[in-house]
């Protein structure tokens, strides 16, 4: 496994110090063996120190994951061969630097262009000049900043692994209390095998002062990434989260399945960000990140929200359906998401929307972007439950067609069990026509301009939910994605 | 005063179907054209086929825009050469603001001419003082462009951008259709405010009407695609008068 310095560099920007952290340098101790059984699942909980409670509560994942094989979710419209589980690895953390980097020459000049262009990781040092960010570098957190400042303040913002020792009531009070072990197949297999991720805790009545960030990075081939996060704001809270991915290019196919569960007690609010770049393949399908994902927040106090927003534009495949359950009366759950699949991407994705409390409400504004080959699907379902008076949704899903040979797919569930709720639905499909790039272009634009211009007009409503300066990265990861799917 | 634009046997196709048959046209540097004929006569056409747009087949014939051959032109490029195309049918485009749309074009035009790009606040003051002159609400700036603007307010707003782009050859397409008196005559403000001895508009229309307030320097009458009779603005009234019969048939005699 080689550390490429760009990635090196990356990091050492966004922890602002010297690569010195205390990796192991012996190689064979970088990897758990390929594949996975029970003594995987020990292994990576005994490099991480774990106590006897976690490591049996991913004991009883594994065997209930053994127990689902081969029953992967087949009712999403995504198509791929089957998954090898035992041809990975589940378990990687970076070498020390000097044990052989890639030298920058090595790297290929694609993929350099390609981060030219979105002015990372340059840029990266500058956005994240403001925010607190944890590092994330394969299976392990590299480091985490601002942390004391945060402290001051009673905020704990830390790596996963961590948060088990330093505050092991919170982690063992929150964990798979939104997410079950047995939530899903690729949730269970998260539970089993997560190495690290970020952990949370805006204490009640504090306003988190700065953005959270958590900066992933899959670098090792042929290994599965499977973060977990955990965010938990107390009553009278506030705090918006953002998190970023990126990949390098791979020809073969990689994993990354996470949970993130958000709770938010009374009068608390969350605010949660993706911008999802984790490797598309290449132009004709080739490599790529599965990039299949559990979301979900509870809204369990009175009056709380959460609120998530997110910029898919990587991966060859997306299955994630970020979700909020409803329970506190007068709860708040918004999803703003904008899907981009170019090539041969596919997405599938979307939302839920549980209203369980009194008077509880949410929002779905869904903007997908199809080019090239791409399909891209919303899927969402709105429950209101018996007791959930006065609920209200209002969803909006638009699909935004370019060329003859993507997909843009709608497939919205209504379930609707109290005769108050108000639930509406609209949804859109349309094409750029060649009316608006010509009349574009007979103003002087050229056709990537053009494109870009329709585009993001089309994305507005949600990138205007994004913290700014992640707008404007939103809106370059937009143009980079979308290049050449016109002309 | 130079020559601006020189259209040579021009012949040109829609889907297979043969529209204009030969149009012969010089605009000088300074004047104001107008090109007036009967529905189907191949007005449009020309507005498109001069501004670029895909479909219109050019299958005979050549086009000069200041010594350049327009044709071999893309419609960007034709843009930032000085070639405005204010449009019948203005095209929606949702979620775009008017100012953030213009602003880019603005500048992308500035920058062709080796001009220094508008920051926003001097966009601003520019775009203000235009709209005033055109009697429209700054609140047009940040509407999505041409998203629910009523037939008049689309008009104005091709005008206003008219102004903002400054083109040297401004090509009207039908923009005083659908407009009421008083629009009329602001728009017609509009244009003869942009008059200027390095400038050149073309305007197409069905009516006499707009000519009463934006005078031209040579009135053409196509029909079946050709330009069959030329002349200055009196023609336009004669027009008016005989109607275009009389010009119909001495074209088909012509063919």
């Amino acid at each position: 496994m080689a550390v490429s310095s760009e990635t090196l560099e990356t990091v050492r920007s966004v922890t602002g110090g010297e690569y010195k952290y205390g990796f192991v340098t012996d190689i064979e101790s970088d990897f758990a063996p390929r594949g996975l059984n029970e003594d995987i699942v020990r292994f990576i909980s005994a490099k991480k120190e774990e106590p006897d409670w976690l490591l049996q509560w991913r004991l009883k994942a594994y065997r209930f994951w053994t127990g689902l094989e081969h029953e992967e979710p087949k009712w999403s419209k995504v198509q791929h061969p089957p998954i090898d589980f035992q041809d990975a690895y589940y378990y990687a953390a970076p070498k020390e630097a000097k044990d052989g980097p890639k030298s920058l020459d090595e790297v290929d000049p694609e993929l350099l262009r390609t981060y030219e262009k979105l002015g990372i990781p340059l840029r990266e040092q500058e956005v994240l000049a403001g925010v607190a960010v944890d590092a994330v570098f394969d299976s392990i957190s590299v480091a985490t900043t601002y942390k004391e400042k945060l402290a001051e303040l009673g905020i704990v913002f830390c790596p996963f692994s961590e948060a088990v020792k330093e505050h092991p009531d919170l982690v063992q009070k929150y964990l798979g209390s939104v997410v079950p072990y047995s939530d899903n197949f690729y949730a269970t297999l998260n539970s089993a095998v997560f190495s690290d991720g970020s952990f949370v805790y805006i204490p009640p009545g504090v306003r988190c002062p700065m953005e959270l960030s958590t900066y992933f990075r899959i670098n090792a081939a042929n290994t599965g990434q499977f973060e977990r996060t955990l965010i938990i704001a107390d009553r009278d809270s506030y705090v918006s989260y953002l998190e970023g991915c990126t990949a390098p290019m791979r020809d073969e196919n990689q994993l990354h399945a996470a949970v993130v569960e958000l709770v938010t007690h009374d009068n608390a609010e969350i605010k949660y960000a993706t911008i999802q770049n984790w490797y598309p393949g290449d132009k004709d399908g080739k490599g790529g990140i599965y990039n299949f994902v559990t979301k979900r927040g509870a809204c369990r106090g009175r009056n709380s929200k959460i609120s998530w927003t997110q910029v898919e534009t990587g991966s060859a495949i997306t299955w994630k359906y970020p979700s909020v359950i409803l329970q506190g009366d007068n709860s708040i759950g918004e999803f703003y998401s904008v899907a981009v699949t170019n090539n041969y991407q596919q997405a599938d994705t979307g939302t839920k929307m549980i209203h369980i409390g009194k008077n509880t409400r949410s929002t779905i504004i869904s903007k997908g972007i199809s080019a090239g080959h791409g399909q891209n699907t919303y899927r969402g379902l709105v429950r209101v439950m018996p007791k959930a008076k006065g609920a209200r949704n209002y969803t909006q899903c638009d699909s935004l067609l370019i060329g003859d040979s993507c997909g843009g797919h709608t497939v919205p569930y209504i379930e609707v069990r109290n005769p108050t709720a108000r639930v509406e639905h609209e949804a859109s499909a349309s094409k750029i026509s060649d009316d608006q790039l010509f009349y574009c272009r007979q103003r002087g634009l050229d056709l990537e301009d053009a494109v870009s211009v329709i585009v993001n007009g089309f994305c507005k409503e949600v990138f205007q939910k994004l913290p700014m300066e992640f707008a404007v990265e939103a809106q370059k990861l937009l143009d980079v994605s979308l290049e050449g799917s016109v002309g | 005063m130079g020559q601006l634009l020189e259209i040579k046997n021009l012949h040109a196709r829609v889907e297979g179907k043969a529209i204009l048959d030969g149009i012969e046209l010089t605009i000088d540097a300074g004047e104001v054209h107008a090109v007036m004929g009967p529905n189907g006569s191949g007005k449009s056409t020309l507005a498109y086929v001069l501004s670029g747009r895909e479909g219109y087949e050019v299958t005979e014939g050549e086009v000069i825009f200041e010594g350049k051959d327009l044709l071999a032109m893309a419609p960007e490029e034709r843009a930032r050469a000085g070639i405005f195309l204010a449009f019948q049918y203005p095209i929606e485009i949702p979620g775009v603001s008017t100012s953030v749309f213009l602003k880019s074009a603005v500048n992308i035009l500035r920058r062709e001419r080796g001009e220094s790009e508008l920051d926003a606040m001097d966009f601003l003051k520019r775009a203000k003082e235009k709209l005033a002159a055109l009697r429209m609400d700054q609140k047009f700036l940040s509407r999505p462009v041409n998203v629910g603007f009523s037939g008049g307010e689309k008009k104005r707003s091709e005008i206003f951008q008219m102004a903002m782009l400054e083109p040297k050859l401004a090509i009207l397409d039908e923009t005083d259709s659908g407009l009421d008196i008083d629009a009329l005559k602001i728009v017609a403000e509009g244009i003869n405010a942009l008059r200027s001895p390095e400038k050149a508009t073309l305007m197409i229309t069905h009516y006499q009407r707009l000519l009463d307030y934006v005078v031209p320097d040579k009135v053409h009458v196509l029909a079946h695609g050709r330009i069959v009779k030329t002349g200055g603005k009196e023609l336009a009234l004669e027009l008016e008068e005989k109607g275009y019969a009389a010009f119909d048939a001495a074209s088909k005699d012509a063919a």
